[in-house]
């Protein structure tokens, strides 16, 4: 029998060793899968995957900046001088508009005869600028021109102040936006409830009575177990003209609103989890220290929350985890506008609402696909740094009680 | 020691049970899945969602050994399904784009497409606001960022909010190629997840301006008469839109792989018969006749 419940024993650690390796193994999978995938994205090309700019071979212009390309586009620059180039009007000409040009029948049954057209086109106008797949350009020869597609490099990504996934012909990817604005939400909703988070923690585990505690901590659980999508849609009905009264604003959508549902969904877990570690000081340090003469309130912050300090610590890093990475909440309340924020008021894109919004539609293994796993990668090191800094705090404060 | 050896081989025979209890239960839904009929899967558009639910609604009474899961997402995300083979009908509010048809040829498939309805795009904005008609001109304007303040199109001193869809929605798509004559929409436009919380937004907010379609329309905010060439104006209905007065009006379109006829064809003849347009017209939407 000993051998028997020996074995089952042995059986046990092995599964659970066996579970807990496999656990660790498949996260270290994910997150290297996450930069994988991002790291791609600085052997892409700035244009379009597959298209590519042509000029008539006249044209002086040689290169062109992917700003430049973006306001030529959108018929902000619409002189060949304002790009270095000879006092003519830039004729933009897209792809599709061959369509509009000649009839399907003309273009031949698999599109075959639709290089020679293009090829006509641009040796009858030397001022134009031609955005063609590369499928179907005329090859370069006499007259016609290639524009060369630069890579994307790391300034454009992280240095960009636009994010703009989708324009043609260059996609502009520059996150400094949606850092900014990560941040500066994550950050106030942070400030507004780890405060209250730890005072409702400290009113529940020491000053309430048993009646009041029996009440507010099952409630408070069962904030915390509210589907998001929930709190966006309370957030967007209810909070958001609430902050547009209040502050006579344009418009309630702002990094505030979203910094304040962000507080309310976080102050579940934090209470939660700071009340659980300090109710649990062992009842013979608190009559110590109150058997040498401390006050109460002496009690409760010289004594028992630097014993539960790890507890609250670990209360910190999830309300901040939850706070940083909530996505359906945030995606209905900040107005998703890709601009750098500069006031508190502003409405402001996050990077998980970015993600949630954008990953369906991005083609698989596409340049605006890596660009949101690198989105990814960033966040996760965002929230890898946090967590780290609080460790070191709680480190110190331990140390400090000592 | 006895209680001991009795609990473990409890344990034992339950896992027993509980592992032949999963396997016997999978075969079944092996040959469940045989003789049942497959599900169609609908993804993509939210604007034509209230078409394919209502459609599928209606069939599944008819036929009850079929079921039909419909799914929005935007237009974008539900041709990119199609591509990747996670849906059988891609549901899309815009025309399948060039790069996605060449997508598809290098997979091998061929995409085919269907035109279920007609949906004409509302302008609407807040209920208080005393603008009443806008130029396509005017709109490019509001839209791209050139047009800032209401007082300019004679309405009260306030800043213009401007609300888009998600880049993933065909709505999108469409207002940009249609309205917007392919120009990028401003940098930092608000950008609402879907076509409800367009509606919520505007009804909160006073300067606001935002399209959505037009089955999406309601009291909560007020429609726009628009003007293509400047001198008509003309109310967004239904009756404007099947007349061919108001001007932005496109197609709905159901996309499939070519293969795929014989699972989808009878559903699809539904959603073209009478009766299925009927349903489409009681949504808010233009039949294809």
């Amino acid at each position: 029998m000993k051998h028997f419940k020996k074995f089952l024993e042995r059986l046990v650690e092995g599964a659970l060793t066996l579970s807990g390796t496999v656990t660790s193994i498949t996260i270290l999978l994910i997150v290297i899968f996450l930069f994988k995938e991002g790291a791609g994205l600085f052997n892409s090309s700035s244009i379009e995957k597959g298209y590519a700019l042509y000029t008539h071979s006249d044209n002086p212009v040689g290169d062109l900046e992917i700003i430049e390309i973006k306001d030529v586009f959108d018929s902000n620059i619409s002189n060949w001088k304002e790009l270095g180039g000879k006092d003519e009007e830039i004729f933009l000409f897209r792809f599709n508009e061959i369509f509009k040009l000649y009839k399907e029948s003309e273009l031949g049954d698999n599109y075959e005869l639709i290089p020679e057209k293009l090829e006509e086109i641009i040796l009858n106008n030397p001022n134009i600028l031609a955005y063609l797949p590369l499928r179907y350009a005329p090859s370069e020869k006499e007259g016609i021109k290639v524009l060369p597609n630069k890579n994307i490099t790391l300034t454009d990504f992280f240095g960009g102040k636009e994010w703009m996934p989708t324009t043609t012909p260059a996609p502009m990817f520059g996150v400094v936006p949606l850092v900014a604005g990560t941040l500066l939400v994550s950050f106030i909703a942070i400030l507004i409830a780890l405060p209250l988070g730890l005072g409702v923690a400290i009113y529940l585990s020491e000053l309430a009575s048993d009646k009041v505690r029996k009440i507010m901590k099952p409630t408070i659980e069962l904030l915390a177990g509210i589907p998001s999508v929930v709190y966006g849609f309370f957030g967007l009905v209810v909070l958001v003209p609430i902050v547009q009264n209040a502050f006579d604003l344009p418009v309630g959508e702002t990094a505030f609103t979203g910094s304040l549902v962000l507080a309310i969904m976080a102050l579940p877990t934090i209470i939660t989890v700071a009340e659980d570690s300090m109710r649990s000081t062992p009842r013979a340090m608190r009559e110590a220290s109150l058997a040498l003469g401390a006050t109460h309130w002496q009690t409760i912050y010289k004594v028992i929350i630097p014993y539960s300090a790890s507890g609250i610590s670990a209360a910190v890093v999830l309300g901040i985890g939850r706070a940083i990475g909530e996505t359906m909440a945030v995606l209905m309340v900040t107005g998703n506008a890709a601009l750098i924020p500069s006031s508190l008021f502003d409405p402001v894109r996050t990077i998980p609402a970015t993600i949630a919004a954008e990953l369906g539609e991005a083609p698989v293994g596409g340049t605006h696909y890596q660009a949101l796993f690198l989105l990814g990668c960033i966040l996760f090191v965002i929230t890898l740094i946090i967590s780290l800094i609080v460790e070191l705090i709680s480190k110190k404060q331990v140390n400090n009680g000592l | 020691m006895k209680n001991v050896i009795l609990s473990y081989s409890k344990l034992v025979s339950l896992l027993i049970i509980g592992i032949s209890l999963t396997a016997c239960s999978s075969s079944a839904d092996e040959t469940d899945a045989t003789t049942k009929s497959s599900s169609i899967t609908i993804k993509g558009s939210d604007t034509t969602l209230p078409i394919s639910q209502k459609i599928a609604e209606e069939y599944m009474k008819d036929n009850s050994d079929e079921t039909i899961i419909v799914t929005g997402g935007g237009s974008g995300v539900g041709i990119s399904s199609l591509l990747s083979g996670t849906t059988d009908i891609a549901q899309s509010s815009r025309k399948i784009k060039f790069d996605e048809v060449e997508k598809s040829r290098d997979m091998g498939k061929s995409i085919k497409e269907v035109i279920i309805a007609y949906d004409a795009m509302a302008i609407v904005v807040h209920t208080n606001n005393k603008v009443n008609e806008l130029t396509r001109a005017q709109l490019e304007g509001i839209f791209t960022g050139k047009i800032q303040n209401w007082k300019e199109l004679g309405g009260d001193d306030l800043k213009i909010i401007p609300y888009s869809r998600e880049t993933s929605s065909g709505t999108y798509e469409f207002f940009k190629e249609s309205v917007l004559l392919d120009k990028n929409y401003v940098n930092g436009i608000m950008s609402m997840p879907a076509t409800g919380a367009i509606i919520q937004s505007v009804n909160q907010t006073e300067g606001a301006i935002g399209y959505v379609g037009l089955a999406y329309l309601n009291d909560e905010v007020k429609a726009i008469n628009v003007s293509y060439d400047g001198e008509n104006y003309v109310e967004p209905t239904v009756e404007n839109a099947k007349n061919g007065t108001y001007p932005i009006v496109r197609p709905l379109y159901f996309y499939h792989e070519e293969g795929a006829e014989e699972k989808l064809d009878k559903f699809i003849e539904y959603s073209l018969s009478p009766k299925g347009q009927q349903l489409i017209e009681e949504v808010g939407f233009v039949t294809v006749n």
